[in-house]
């Protein structure tokens, strides 16, 4: 080959490869406008009311730019308690569904194809109703004439009726039933990988139950574990309907500080100051675990 | 033959399980007979039976009015919701570009974003603009909320399907849109109907939101709800909690019957 023909055929590659690369940008850019109207309305609803919380923020009674809400939320006590009641409540509530998670989730493991398939629609059932009807369930049945006091009494366990709604425990119980699907779907995929074999090997070696459960089963049911325990820890902060209703008003957690905020004060910068110091702080929580785990693997529990 | 938990200990274990899953299960259940309750209080079992909540619900304005609205509004969130969230999943699975990534991370903050904190947001916003117990600001709102559930489902619906068939399609002379719409569509319809059932119960049991920015001839019937659970218990709550609980297991369990159908349809 002639030189002057290297250099046409390098040409023609030349043009073609920029054909090609505009033919990409052009298929990138179509895709981009295909997901604009998404995009339109995460910002028109989402970003835009975000920045205008953190703007209000920084804006104090007389209307100027000040730190002042920030300054005494951290004078006023009465936040600190809330957010110290709310971080207990989550940790309580991921504590209890951990635990009865992972024990439903082994069982359905256990069991045949079809009674799997039975017991997850039966977890996935109260999922599809509201919270809202669940939580007035609830509190037919916590109430003081309600169906679990009637049984305590009738069985002799108790004297008198117990107090087991409009209090932190009640709230307890309705969170647990709304929160704990979301343990079991992570940690059930997760077992459902797991080698039966390696247990059976560990036993067979003469590995007694409970070390081989914690060398052999338990590392590896770890990744749903953590996973479920992440959705559930920090989607439990953000509760407001259960410990409005079945808190009786003596669960002030951080959703119904600022909900009391939004109402008592005229000026919106107080409000927005905790909305903001929570929302930090809910999705630096995300941030950190995002490195391990992709918020959408979280979520795939659902459905 | 060694097995991880001998018979007597599957047995507890069964046992234990099944108390769990009765511990859930249960009180989506209680609010059905309370509803048919003759009492005013909330006694369980009731003391007889009646059809009054039932009839109060359709006689007082404020519950059937609301109930309404909520209906008209997850309609609404349905028909904004999908057609968007499933083009932005399309874009998502097919573009290569980074930003796609960082996209789909903005589509999924609705999940994460505690709701009372977007809903005092939207609520500053709608005061200023003039948009509390406005029909199209409740459902903006609930369609932002949506989004995230059609664009979850509709990517693993895309994911299961092998996209050169759009692309063989596309090179026979078929223009872009209608190789979507006759040869990819087809096959996730499955997904994008799951999605559009996920937009409807979201918006339908949506309570939060609708707290703050819904009102007057707007009221969703959740907000009614809530109002009757916080202050004094109007028995009429029973007769909707079982309506809702009966229609969203009737959504359950179509999805179910869906999934299913997916599943043959791919081993087949």
């Amino acid at each position: 080959m002639t030189s002057a023909a290297w250099i046409e055929a390098g040409a023609i590659r030349e043009t073609r490869d920029r054909d090609v690369v505009q033919a990409e940008r052009r298929e990138q850019l179509m895709l981009a406008l295909l997901s604009l109207p998404a995009l339109a309305v995460m910002a028109a609803l989402l970003l835009v009311p975000m920045a205008w919380l953190l703007g209000l923020s920084f804006i104090g009674d007389d209307g100027s730019v000040t730190l002042a809400n920030y300054t005494r939320l951290f004078a006023d006590g009465s936040l600190f308690t809330s957010m110290a009641l709310t971080v207990q409540l989550a940790l309580g509530v991921t504590v209890i569904c951990a635990v009865l998670g992972y024990v439903l989730a082994y069982a359905i493991t256990l069991m045949p194809g079809w009674a799997q398939t039975l017991c997850l629609a039966l977890v996935a059932l109260p999922f599809w109703t509201s919270a809202l009807v669940r939580t007035y369930a609830w509190l037919v049945l916590l109430q003081r004439k309600g169906v679990v006091n009637k049984m305590l009494v009738a069985s002799d366990i108790v004297a008198e009726p117990l107090h087991l709604v409009h209090n932190l425990s009640g709230t307890m119980v309705g969170m647990v039933h709304i929160m704990l699907p979301f343990m079991v779907f992570p940690l059930y995929a997760g077992m459902r990988r797991i080698d039966g074999d390696l247990m059976r090997a560990a036993l067979a070696l003469g590995a007694p139950v409970f070390y081989a459960f914690r060398r052999v089963y338990l590392p590896q049911s770890l990744p749903g574990l953590v996973a479920g325990i992440v959705l559930v820890f920090v989607l439990s902060l953000g509760f407001y309907i259960t410990p409005a209703i079945l808190g009786g008003g003596k669960v002030m957690v951080i959703a119904m500080i600022i909900e009391r905020d939004v109402n008592l004060h005229l000026n919106w910068g107080p409000a927005s100051a905790v909305a903001i110091l929570f929302l930090v702080s809910v999705l630096g929580l995300f941030a950190a675990i995002g490195r391990f785990l992709s918020v959408e693997r979280i979520f795939q529990g659902r459905g | 033959m060694h097995q991880p938990v001998p018979l007597r200990g599957r047995i507890w274990l069964y046992a234990l399980a099944f108390l769990i899953l009765l511990f859930l299960v249960l009180p989506v259940f209680v609010v059905i007979p309370m509803a048919f309750s003759s009492s005013r209080y909330l006694d369980f079992p009731p003391p007889g039976w009646s059809l009054r909540w039932f009839e109060r619900f359709f006689t007082k304005v404020d519950w059937y009015e609301s109930m309404l609205v909520s209906l008209k509004l997850a309609v609404a969130t349905v028909v904004i919701s999908t057609p968007i969230g499933t083009a932005a999943a399309y874009a998502i699975h097919t573009g290569s570009h980074a930003f796609f990534k960082w996209m789909r991370n903005l589509l999924l903050l609705p999940l994460i974003v505690p709701h009372i904190i977007l809903a005092i947001g939207i609520f500053y916003i709608y005061v200023r603009i003039g948009w509390l117990g406005d029909f199209t600001g409740l459902v903006l709102a609930h369609a932002m909320l949506a989004v995230p559930f059609v664009v979850t489902t509709v990517l693993s619906g895309l994911r299961s399907f092998d996209m050169n068939q759009e692309m063989v399609a596309r090179s026979l002379g078929c223009g872009r849109f209608d190789a979507f719409l006759r040869v990819t569509l087809p096959q996730i319809k499955g997904s994008v109907l799951s999605g559009m059932l996920f937009a409807f119960v979201t918006s339908l049991d949506e309570v939060v939101l609708g707290l703050f920015i819904a009102a007057g001839h707007n009221t969703t019937v959740t907000k009614v709800m809530f109002g009757s659970l916080r202050d004094e218990i109007d028995p009429t709550i029973a007769a909707v909690s079982s309506m809702l609980v009966i229609g969203s297991l009737t959504i359950a369990f179509a999805l179910m019957i869906l999934g299913r159908d997916r599943k043959t349809a791919r081993q087949g």
